[in-house]
């Protein structure tokens, strides 16, 4: 059986700064592929994100930041609702995008 | 020759600013964190390279930093990215959760919310952080929506002490405009088992027993805008201050009125005197004159900058109600800065040197007990938090 295609995610500025990464970055994420899925692998490999995309504990998503992948909207989606199938082959990355700031 | 480094927290990152003793020549390092808004660093007493900073942000939380190297460096407590591997565990050090348990204080769930209906108490950032006295890895933390915490590993986790939101007056407590912070914690250098907490507008808190169990401190406090204005609790407090040498005397201004207490807080008097406006933020204390004060009176709760545009500071020598206008340095035309509650700082050279922030960028000095001023930086994000060190 081949190995799972590395799962792309791409994350706001402040929190490439905080994980130390430049651009877009990869995950191993074991089948199903779920945002919630995504997101475990993520804080399990850069464990300074834990808390800043969703709550500890409860998992819920912070209010500013939304989820997209294949220009869609999955940010009110079940977090165990499988990702797109682009997302799941590495063709399309996960879009962790926060709100834009005016001023 | 002592050096000196300040700390400034700002809206958009942190800054340490470092001079020798004459403190004529400053270097500025940062921006720290830059985008984030940084509410307050302070450094150990015990380790003063030992560096604790609340790094907050709308979009992503609350993240603790920490330095062992005087802000050189910094790491999350708990993660080393460069060792970090799947196994490692998600971070925890800005998992600040309430605790709620039956066991260690009474579950408390909700306080007022603006309206008046009762709210679930919601965390939202860490608005000051307090090093122990007499150890580097104790620090506690004042947060919104007000809480104290207290984390002995470093920051690596932190627990609530629920008895200060449970000793019964939780319910009645209500943000201000700023939200429900708890902002002030001071530690009793002669009495470990003291602390004294602010919180806007709840009032000012002491335990006397190492955070176990707290009683408000608001008698003589009058806040004529509210129902009830000498109630038990309701006040909004800005800050207060404490010279180490007499921990039972402390001074603190009110959203109106400064006020001093001589006996612990446990009552209050009006030293607001010939001020030409009692409302401000910032208050603290000369480090070698336990009676000689500062404060920044702002022109009131609806004008949030100083009187006529001129930037004034004022010092009592007599321990309040005799105030004279220090202005040496300072704008004293079209300046409409404010200066945030935990803005202001002292350092402990023989020449004590008084330290505050505007929201308009810059960073005031005095090296002379406040008769003159300079900007040692100026055109900085708006600075919240300003924290000095002395440093051998």
């Amino acid at each position: 059986m081949p190995d799972p295609a590395p799962i792309r995610v791409q994350l706001p500025y402040h929190l490439r700064t905080l994980a130390r990464v430049d651009g877009e970055l990869t995950l191993t994420v074991p089948p199903p592929i779920t945002i919630r899925a995504v997101l475990d692998a993520l804080e399990a490999r850069y464990p300074m994100l834990a808390g800043t995309i969703r709550e500890h504990d409860t998992h819920k998503r912070r209010p500013f930041l939304r989820f997209f992948a294949c220009e869609e909207d999955l940010s009110l989606e079940s977090p165990d609702k499988p990702l797109p199938d682009a997302v799941a082959n590495g063709a399309e990355p996960l879009l962790i995008v926060g709100a834009i700031a005016g001023g | 020759m002592s050096n000196v480094r300040v700390l400034v927290g700002t809206r958009k990152g942190a800054f340490i600013l470092t001079s020798d003793g004459k403190r004529d020549n400053w270097q500025v390092s940062g921006p720290h964190f830059a985008g984030w808004e940084i509410y307050h660093m302070k450094g150990s007493p015990v380790d003063p390279d030992r560096i604790y900073a609340s790094q907050t942000s709308g979009w992503f939380g609350q993240i603790l930093q920490g330095s062992n190297d005087g802000g050189k460096t910094w790491f999350q407590p708990g993660v080393k990215p460069e060792d970090a591997t799947p196994q490692w565990p998600p971070v925890k050090s800005n998992r600040f959760a309430y605790d709620a348990s039956a066991e260690t204080g009474k579950p408390l769930t909700t306080h007022q919310w603006y309206d008046g209906t009762q709210h679930p108490w919601e965390f939202k950032r860490v608005w000051h952080l307090e090093p122990s006295l007499t150890d580097a890895d104790t620090v506690y933390a004042g947060v919104e929506d007000a809480a104290l915490f207290r984390s002995t590993d470093g920051g690596v986790s932190w627990h609530e002490l629920p008895g200060l939101r449970g000793h019964g007056t939780g319910p009645d407590w209500q943000p201000g405009a700023g939200g429900m912070c708890l902002h002030t914690i001071i530690l009793d250098p002669t009495n470990p088992e003291r602390i004294y907490i602010a919180i806007s507008a709840a009032g000012a808190f002491r335990t006397d027993d190492g955070g176990r169990s707290w009683k408000p401190i608001n008698k003589g406090l009058v806040s004529n805008m509210t129902p009830n204005p000498t109630a038990e609790v309701g006040h909004c407090v800005h800050h207060i201050a404490m010279h180490p040498s007499r921990p039972d005397v402390l001074f603190m201004q009110k959203h109106w009125d400064v006020m001093r207490s001589d006996n612990a807080g446990d009552n209050w008097h009006e030293i607001s005197g010939n001020l030409p406006t009692d409302f401000g933020f910032v208050i603290d204390v000369h480090a070698h004159e336990p009676e000689t004060l500062y404060v920044v009176p702002i022109k009131s709760d609806s004008l949030h900058f100083p009187i006529d545009g001129k930037l004034q500071v004022y010092r009592s020598r007599t321990g309040g109600n005799e105030w004279e206008a220090l202005t040496r340095g300072l704008p004293q035309e079209n300046c409409y800065v404010n200066v945030l509650r935990d803005a202001m700082s002292v350092d402990t050279l023989d020449d004590c040197g008084i330290y505050f922030g505007t929201t308009g960028g810059q960073v005031y000095a005095s090296t002379n007990g406040g008769d003159s001023w300079s900007a040692i930086v100026h055109d900085l994000p708006a600075v919240l938090s300003v924290e000095v060190q002395t440093l051998a």
